[in-house]
């Protein structure tokens, strides 16, 4: 496969549409605020799960930094959702 | 999954020099503080927060989101261009990257101004000292990252990267994608999300 088509273009066309989807489309009030709050962090987290394994390589790292990496994105997202949510409660 | 996908321990590799990737780690783990702490205090005054947030304007922060993105999308194109050997590819697309980066600064410094034009400074009140601090060290790194690419770029022109010298433009790759992550968590969190 070329160099401009293969694994990372379809990741950067992924990582594209989900920030436009949660920028201007949940943003715009397509959902209810709590919802689309989650939404937008949980697409976020996504992302940076595709930037980590795909963008630095990190699926084909040894396991012990990919599981650093990987649990960066479970804690701190999981830390702020946790705290919009009891926020908004 | 199939035996072929399986990466045994010895096969898997770090890309880059380790001593990047534990500046990156240490790096990432402070902003996780960060986020926390922006989080705790928001949640004592959420109306403030909520009532800030709207005098930003998220569209500077969605479009900067979109130049990020595609700058490290350009960057792992440079990486693989150089381990296919492409050697005149690596230095043409760590250009485009480094363009990215600057186009990323020059939006930051217009709403920065923007702010500033309109009153609105690190002491109006506790969101904006975070939205200035937080978004302030991310540019920061920004900076760092682009003067990082420019200068990978000149040594690309030279042949330096190939598919048998790629260390040092790993390293690169890693942390302007960390700078690109931290982005991807720091804009809903301090643009979006109320």
């Amino acid at each position: 496969m070329g160099l401009w088509l293969g694994t990372p273009t379809l990741v950067w066309a992924v990582l594209m549409l989900a920030t436009c989807a949660s920028t201007w489309w949940l943003k715009s009030g397509a959902a209810t605020s709590m919802l689309a709050t989650a939404a937008i962090l949980v697409i976020a987290a996504v992302k940076v799960r595709l930037v980590i394994i795909h963008f630095m390589e990190l699926g084909d790292a040894p396991l012990k930094w990919r599981i650093f990496f990987e649990l960066w994105v479970i804690v701190f997202s999981g830390v702020i959702l946790a705290g919009f949510w009891l926020s908004a409660h | 999954m199939p035996m072929s996908h399986v990466l045994s321990e010895k096969t898997r590799r770090l890309p880059g020099e380790a001593g990047v990737w534990i500046f990156v780690g240490a790096d990432m783990l402070m902003f996780g503080l960060f986020f926390t702490s922006f989080v705790i205090e928001r949640s004592k005054n959420v109306e403030l927060y909520n009532l800030s947030q709207q005098a930003l304007n998220f569209n500077y922060g969605g479009i900067n989101t979109l130049i990020l993105l595609t700058s490290s999308w350009f960057v792992v194109l440079a990486v693989h261009a150089a381990k296919m050997d492409k050697v005149r590819h690596v230095a043409y697309l760590l250009a485009a990257g480094a363009l990215c980066g600057l186009a990323f600064c020059v939006l930051k410094v217009v709403e920065y101004t923007e702010k500033i034009s309109h009153g609105i400074s690190m002491l109006t009140n506790d969101f904006f000292m975070y939205y200035f601090i937080l978004t302030g060290i991310h540019f920061f790194h920004v900076i760092v990252g682009t003067v990082m690419l420019f200068i990978l770029c000149r040594k690309a022109l030279a042949g330096t990267y190939h598919s048998r010298n790629v260390l040092w433009l790993e390293s690169g790759a890693t942390y302007w994608h960390m700078v690109d992550l931290l982005w991807i968590i720091l804009f809903p969190l301090l643009y979006l999300m109320r």
